[in-house]
């Protein structure tokens, strides 16, 4: 084995386990930020400020037990959570986080950090994502429960209208970066416009941004649009029938999701390592700092914005989102002819 | 090559389950999973961006529609067709059969031709690279615009077509 092969081994468990406890990490803020913003305290019982409470969850939850309806399909009720586990920590591994580093001189040729360099990097995204939706599908279905099967189907209806949404905001990027390797399109935003702005694609594409975010609340089923599960109406929607590990992995699932969306919306609005003050071989720093200030942002929302209703939803994404995706992208693609970006 | 073999075999295994299954969800699946091995297959032929579309358009949009219109409709596992009249048994088995066995004949012609016939129009593509976007989308716009943009009318025909098809008359409804 070559040193660039050990470290690369090493970087792709890194990533597993940092998504593993960014779920952990996230529940612990969601919590926190929810009670702060609704002047409660939040979990202080367990461990220094309650800083233990995401461990003694999953202990909880290790130790329910497992429960599965008569009537369900055994098979697919099994599949899909491991469907939507998989699909989640898939998309991430095309997602780099940083400038390539050497480790101090120990290897000849740089490490990109980054699991999988593909040149097609923002489809691979795009089409995993496309197959998370069989997960909360086939669970909604095979649970054989009229909540369940509603959840499931609510969610296929929204994530294939906010998909193409979705995609059209990509595709401005694209446009403007000339690029499917989301390494080119980073290192596209080096550097400054007139000295002091930053040249990140956020400002240059600031409608392709609030899109791809408002889309992407919609794709990770995220308060204000978390039809799927929406309590009041359908119990908790998709997972209703799930317990013990298997639910556990469908939670794990949507706070994966929800690192990854942070991640490619840092990758390609907010310039992903680069930045002030550090080194680019301390890129990394920065990168965490703009997904952490965006998963922020994703909590806020949660805790701040009532629901939708799926009318308003269905209207919402159809007649003012993907309408203003594709202006977007003309208007885009106007401007990278005649300006020649 | 093993790799080759390897999808090769999980797509021809999940094609012939699709119409073994019973149960159209099952079949569903197991469609899904033939083009996931179809996308495989346009991975060693260097064809990347032919393989995340592949997944993207048909394993993810297309038959997440299907997923959604098998389970809207709740159709139930297809029983024997032993007592139940279907299309099969109202028409002459006789004549399902010869029907059966011209087409097997017409397309094992077509296979035969299309394996003896080596390179010609039909194996080359024109001009590029398939595997570079910029290529792909440079022949779409100019060599092949033409069919390009008939299918994508074609599609649009479809698409008012079920539209019209699917609305209710708001005369008839008296609002």
């Amino acid at each position: 084995m070559t040193p660039l092969l050990i470290a690369q081994v090493a970087l792709t468990l890194l990533v597993f386990v940092a998504l593993l406890s960014s779920a952990a990490g996230l529940v612990y803020a969601e919590r926190k930020v929810a009670a702060r913003l609704q002047q409660r305290l939040g979990p202080y019982l367990v461990g220094p400020r309650g800083l233990l409470q995401p461990l003694a969850d999953i202990v909880k939850l290790m130790f329910k037990e497992e429960l599965r309806p008569r009537a369900a399909d055994p098979l697919l009720f099994a599949l899909a959570p491991v469907i939507s586990a998989t699909a989640a920590f898939t998309a991430f591994a095309v997602v780099p986080f940083g400038a390539g580093t050497t480790l101090f001189g120990w290897l000849r040729e740089p490490l990109r950090l980054q699991v999988a360099d593909v040149n097609v990097a923002i489809l691979v995204i795009f089409a995993v994502g496309s197959m998370s939706v069989y997960g909360i599908v086939l669970a909604g279905w095979s649970s054989n429960s009229k909540y369940s099967l509603l959840g499931g189907l609510r969610s296929s209806a929204q994530m294939i209208s906010y998909e193409l949404s979705y995609g059209l905001a990509l595709a401005g990027v694209l446009v403007v970066s000339n690029s499917l390797r989301l390494t080119d399109i980073v290192n596209h935003q080096g550097g400054t416009w007139f000295g002091f702005l930053p040249r990140w694609f956020v400002f240059v594409q600031p409608v392709g941004f609030l899109i791809f975010m408002t889309a992407g609340i919609a794709e990770t089923n995220r308060a204000p649009f978390d039809f799927p599960e929406a309590e009041q109406e359908l119990v908790a929607g998709y997972h209703t029938e799930y317990s013990s590990m298997n639910f556990a992995m469908f939670f794990l699932a949507e706070y994966v999701n929800m690192v990854t969306v942070s991640a490619v919306a840092t990758d390609l609005f907010l310039g992903g390592w680069h930045g002030p003050f550090l080194p680019e071989s301390l890129g990394w720093i920065w990168f965490l700092i703009k997904v952490g200030a965006i998963l922020f942002f994703y909590i806020w929302m949660r805790w701040t914005l009532p629901r939708y209703r799926y009318d308003q939803l269905m209207r919402f994404g159809w007649k003012v989102l993907l309408p203003l995706g594709v202006v977007n992208l003309l208007a885009t693609a106007a401007g990278v002819l005649f300006l020649g970006a | 090559m093993l790799l080759f073999y390897v999808f090769g075999a999980a797509a021809v295994i999940a094609s012939l389950l699709v119409i073994a299954q019973r149960n159209p969800i099952y079949s569903v699946l197991l469609l899904i999973a033939s083009f996931g091995a179809l996308s495989g297959l346009y991975i060693l032929l260097e064809a990347p961006f032919v393989a995340v579309i592949q997944i993207i358009i048909y394993a993810g949009a297309i038959m997440v529609l299907f997923l959604f219109v098998v389970m809207l409709l709740n159709a139930p596992r297809e029983e024997t067709t032993e007592d139940v009249p279907t299309w099969a048994a109202r028409t002459s088995r006789a004549g399902v059969a010869r029907f059966g066995v011209a087409l097997s004949i017409a397309l094992g012609l077509e296979l035969v031709w299309a394996l003896t016939k080596h390179g010609g129009e039909s194996g080359a593509f024109a001009g590029g690279s398939v595997a570079s976007v910029s290529a792909i989308g440079r022949l779409l716009f100019t060599r092949y615009a033409f069919p390009f943009e008939v299918t994508s009318v074609l599609i649009l025909i479809a698409m008012v077509g079920a539209v019209v098809l699917a609305r209710r008359d708001p005369a008839k409804e008296g609002h």
